[in-house]
């Protein structure tokens, strides 16, 4: 009798203590944030919370995991959780660029699946309204005749994504990315005051955070580094490519699972994405979140991912990132 | 001026409806006990309970003023566990433990617990009320504060608590130091390169400051406890019926309000938070108390009320940035700004004008907010210091849980279990050869901000070191520094001098 009392007190400790026992398809739906709350992460995994509410019988569940740029989740998921059927993890392409440079150790694109995308935001070069500058020809033209004479900000190290589209953009002049002249902020936040404070010329920001600064009028958007024109509010920037300059930042945002997970689990999990994906509540979700429309599951993405790894890899190996 | 009224007058308006009255009332005392809680603060309190007051449809302004709410009562409720058990609640609660804890020792626990909380009352108050009539000025001024003048304010800062605690000078700054190597450690921003991380990724981008918090005093105050209980050393606390008295209000009067506006102005810069606030406050008052400076550290009721006074001061300086200018000045001002967007609001000058409901009835709860903190918080003052009656050995193990839990929680990594716990063990070798542990923190957090801006300055200006003193804001910061350093020197000397030429 106390034995089987044992056993059953044993067995609700091991549920409690292990929210996510292993064991076929998807229970306890959870999404993991590898990074304090209040970031992209976190707005990531909330599209997911959000957009898929009603698809796996139970809400679900976000946890933080911060600790090195993403690289603990990374290294986590490819040791005890691979075969984690209920748990989807956030990454954008500043994770990708890490595993391309070697950040997160051994491991490599190929050792976890991706599953979907939240959406995507696009980089934009933003200067303070009274700037000198008014188009993105002028900017380069300086940065041409002298590419340390004009001070670039942006919130991530050196390395970052932040830093490779300031790289990016002083590359189309023809110099190196070595020679420009690069503040690093704690975060996007800083940088901005940085900016306005005149500390800064130019701040390589992010088309969702100018939202707010747009309406404003505090500050100017050069340019976005998208592949084409955005939709309204952002429908009068013209993008970096029609002005005439082969610079393109996608920032995407998405998700991926362990190596081991089964065909069946993953499958769910992607088809509940592209149930979601034809729906508008998602299309009206992604703009709450300040994220534009960059729908992809399952091959689609693993296929995108490949091209988009290559990509970095080569991108970062001519910022000499890479040796 | 009418507008400032008119807006107020909107803002009440809101803010006393009686629904959103209990949200404040709730989040307050929510917040107390998230700020009470070792390892949990403001951040996680207003991260964790943002989405569920998305989630319950609530009207954009009434969530704010919960969330707002969270987050000053969890300002307030730091300085709790720092006071009765030695462990800073929150980042900016390590001052607080300072002069606070060594009050509980002497049995006044109840009058430590009720000054800190009329201290926190008046620092936060006059934050409302110079956010009220000067935000938008005063942010404008903010952002023209540069890495350089940074650079100068991080050296004002190690200059005014140059002789801040320890009987031993060469103890202080060995701490400083070692809190300054701690701060080196992931990767530097503005190289990529990854520093002392000895190939461990979860140290990549460095060693959270919760977590040196918890560690170096969470933990070795419970080795401490552990070998007193081993040895029975261990001494029963007085029970205690203290509370603070009118001569103490009196006495430390111009402390709080020096210290509130300390706070304030530290608070309304992006960058910069609770923490260095509440160290400038208290070293500057240190300097001013001259002689009687030397009780600073062993229970003196201004070495208590002015980081008490400056840490709520900050939080709602803070608030300025991120109102007036969209600019987050703080990891959880970021996470409001985030819950504005989510509800399709535009935070900036054009919120004051687009939806004066929200801002004004926010800055209208941060009034009502501190004085429900203040109706909150002293009454419950017996019950607090009640704690200190529990035997020493539930408390140990129930501090040590809430510690494991509170950084389990937000970070949900085992790694970050075993770094509290070695650093614990540090923190009480470090005990045993007598050095301070507030030297260590601090050197920690103003090194990092010192590293980053100074090497932010130098970029700027290309490797020139003349761009630390072409500007006033910096040359009036290192002119302060001089004389926070050289004054006291010159006041000792004066005072020795005088005697002798008596004779």
């Amino acid at each position: 009798m106390t034995m089987i009392r044992f056993c059953g007190g044993l067995l609700v400790a091991a549920s409690l203590t292990l929210p996510t026992v292993v064991f076929a398809d998807v229970t306890k739906p959870e999404c993991i944030a590898p990074a304090k709350p209040g970031g992209g992460f976190d707005v990531t995994c909330r599209v997911a919370q959000a957009g898929l509410a009603d698809h796996f019988g139970g809400p679900m569940q976000v946890t933080f995991m911060p600790g090195g740029i993403g690289a603990v989740a990374y290294n986590l998921f490819n040791t005890t959780r691979r075969d984690d059927p209920n748990a989807i993890v956030a990454f954008s392409t500043g994770s990708l660029l890490n595993i391309a440079t070697g950040k997160y150790g051994a491991f490599t694109e190929d050792d976890v699946r991706f599953v979907a995308t939240a959406g995507a935001d696009f980089g934009a070069v933003v200067v303070r309204d009274d700037s000198k500058y008014t188009s993105l020809d002028q900017l380069m033209a300086d940065l041409g005749a002298d590419p340390a004479g004009t001070v670039i900000g942006a919130g991530g190290s050196v390395g970052s994504q932040d830093w490779m589209k300031a790289a990016l953009l002083i590359r189309e002049t023809g110099a190196s990315p070595m020679a420009m002249r690069y503040v690093a902020f704690d975060g996007g936040g800083d940088a901005i005051a940085g900016l306005l404070g005149g500390s800064i010329a130019v701040y390589m920001g992010d088309v969702g955070e100018m939202v707010p600064h747009l309406e404003a009028g505090t500050m100017r958007v050069l340019a976005v580094l998208a592949p084409e024109r955005l939709d309204v509010p952002f429908a009068d920037i013209p993008t970096a490519k029609e002005q005439g300059f082969d610079v393109e930042w996608t920032i995407l945002r998405g998700f991926y699972m362990g190596k081991d997970v089964s065909d069946a689990d993953y499958n769910s999990w992607v088809d509940a994405f592209k149930t979601a994906y034809g729906t508008e509540e998602w299309a009206k979700i992604q703009n709450d979140k300040g994220l534009l429309p960059l729908n992809l599951a399952g091959e689609e993405l693993q296929a995108s991912i490949k091209t988009r790894m290559d990509a970095l890899r080569t991108i970062a190996s001519e910022a000499g990132l890479i040796q | 001026m009418g507008e400032v009224l008119s807006g107020l007058t909107t803002g009440f308006g809101v803010a006393l409806m009686p629904f959103n009255l209990m949200l404040v009332l709730l989040g307050c005392f929510a917040g107390t006990l998230i700020g009470a809680l070792p390892g949990l603060g403001p951040i996680n309190g207003v991260a964790i309970l943002l989405p569920i007051a998305y989630g319950l449809g609530f009207p954009p302004e009434s969530a704010l003023i919960l969330l707002a709410g969270i987050y000053y009562g969890a300002e307030y409720g730091g300085r709790i566990s720092s006071i009765l058990l030695n462990v800073p609640g929150d980042s900016g609660a390590v001052m607080t433990t300072l002069d606070g804890h060594p009050m509980a020792l002497k049995g006044e626990a109840g009058r430590a617990l009720s000054l800190s909380a009329v201290a926190s009352f008046v620092g936060g108050t006059i934050a409302v009320i110079l956010m009220t009539l000067f935000g938008p000025l005063l942010a404008k001024f903010a952002v023209t504060f540069s890495p350089a003048n940074y650079v100068a304010l991080m050296v004002f800062a190690f200059a005014s608590l140059a002789s801040l605690v320890g009987k031993s000078t060469v103890k202080t700054l060995l701490g400083a130091l070692i809190g300054l190597m701690l701060a080196t450690v992931g990767i530097d921003s503005n190289t990529g390169v990854a520093r002392f991380t000895f190939g461990i990724p979860d140290i990549l981008a460095g060693i959270d400051f919760l977590i040196v918090v918890v560690g170096l005093f969470g933990m070795a105050e419970l080795l401490h406890l552990v070998e007193q209980q081993v040895t029975g050393r261990l001494k029963t606390l007085p029970v205690d019926n203290s509370f603070v008295r009118w001569s103490d209000l009196m006495a430390t009067k111009w402390t709080i309000l020096r210290c509130s506006l300390i706070g304030f102005f530290i608070g309304v810069l992006p960058g910069t938070g609770a923490s260095v606030a509440s160290a400038v406050a208290y070293g500057t008052e240190k300097r001013i108390a001259g002689e009687g400076g030397k009780n600073f550290g062993t229970g003196d009721i201004r070495g208590l009320a002015a980081p008490e006074a400056a840490n709520n001061a900050s939080a709602g300086g803070a608030m300025v940035p991120m109102l007036t200018l969209g600019i987050p000045g703080s990891g959880t001002t970021a996470i409001l700004l985030g819950a504005l967007l989510m509800f399709n609001i535009q935070p900036g000058p054009l919120m004051f004008a687009q939806r004066p409901e929200i801002a004004w009835g926010l800055i209208a709860s941060m009034y009502v907010g501190n004085i429900a903190l203040l109706i909150i918080n002293l009454p419950l003052v017996g019950l607090f210091a009640r704690m200190l009656t529990i035997p020493q050995h539930y408390l140990t193990p129930l501090i040590a849980i809430l510690a494991f839990v509170g950084i389990y929680s937000i970070v949900g990594n085992p790694f970050d279990l075993f770094m509290i716990t070695w650093l614990g063990i540090f923190g009480w070798f470090l005990r045993k050869l007598d050095f301070s542990l507030a030297p260590v923190i601090l050197g920690f957090v103003l090194g990092g901000l010192f590293e980053d801006n100074l090497r932010r300055a130098l970029s700027i200006s290309g490797g020139d070191w003349g761009i630390l003193i072409e500007n006033w804001k910096s040359v009036m910061l290192y002119g302060l520094a001089l004389v926070v350093v050289v004054l006291p020197i010159w006041l000792g000397r004066r005072a020795r001098t005088l005697p002798d030429s008596d004779d």
